[in-house]
């Protein structure tokens, strides 16, 4: 498998947007992990992660969202989650992600909610 | 006249690249078993995550391991079993905790077993630490 994985950055109404693409498992989840960090790191604390082209998630992957959430809302940002197909909106749904994140049907939803609720109320 | 079994076995280096090879055997078997496209990515995932597991917890990312992969199925059930010969991390042992914790404590533990459990019909753990852990996984055909 030439390319398993891959994020494209750009940025929508000074929002940033990472679009995954692939499957996120316990191998890549290292490569998503250092995006987010590298986001945080260069002061960017708004995030929509944009999955409408991912095609797999496990718990690796969905530990990303974790290990960074409370930093970011503590700093006044978040990430909100958009276009996840019915087979990875599963996974999402078991482990009751949709009560502690954001999570929108595409980007200009995202943006959307960043403008009515920057951060996220749990 | 007794069932007949179909038995597939994978046996690879104990590093997550192998993940998704791992999950492209049991999807292929899974298929042959006559699961549907849901059921099939539900297998696909319930095994990743034993798998990622026994490489990470059990072995320590340890690459000149094998992880073992068997995949047997009848007309009622297909069941999957995952070996090692690692240090026999219990997954069933990990204590489900809430995910409003787990962020807190910026922890992650449990998930995987999580999703195991509730994918799969029926869970089952052998260990004998450093001579062979066995994982087994039921999932029932529907008829």
């Amino acid at each position: 498998m030439a390319n398993p994985f891959s994020i494209a950055r750009s940025s929508e109404g000074g929002l940033t947007v990472l679009a995954l693409e692939g499957f996120l498992d316990a191998h890549t989840a290292p490569e998503f992990e250092k995006a987010i960090q590298s986001e945080i790191d260069g002061g960017h604390l708004q995030l929509i992660v944009d999955c409408s082209k991912l095609t797999y998630i496990s718990s690796a992957g969905l530990g990303v969202f974790m290990g960074f959430i409370e930093e970011l809302r503590e700093r006044g940002g978040d990430i909100k989650i958009c276009g996840l197909s019915p087979k990875v909106e599963q996974v999402f749904e078991i482990l009751g992600f949709h009560a502690l994140y954001d999570i929108v049907g595409d980007v200009p939803a995202a943006v959307q909610r960043f403008a009515e609720s920057p951060v996220k109320q749990v | 006249m007794a069932a007949i079994e179909n038995t597939f076995t994978l046996d690879v280096p104990s590093t997550t690249q192998n993940l998704a090879l791992i999950r492209e055997f049991v999807s292929r078997v899974a298929e042959q078993a006559g699961l549907n496209e849901t059921e099939v990515g539900e297998l696909e995932l319930a095994v990743d995550e034993a798998c990622a597991n026994v490489i990470e917890h059990a072995y320590g990312d340890d690459k000149t391991k094998q992880v073992m992969v068997r995949a047997i199925f009848d007309e009622d059930t297909l069941r999957i079993h995952v070996i090692d010969t690692g240090k026999g991390f219990d997954p069933t042992q990990v204590q489900e905790q809430e995910l409003k914790d787990l962020i807190a404590r910026r922890k992650t533990g449990g998930l995987g077993m999580r999703l195991i459990k509730t994918l799969m019909d029926e869970v089952h753990y052998d260990i004998e630490p450093g001579k062979r852990n066995e994982l087994r996984m039921v999932k029932k055909l529907r008829k």
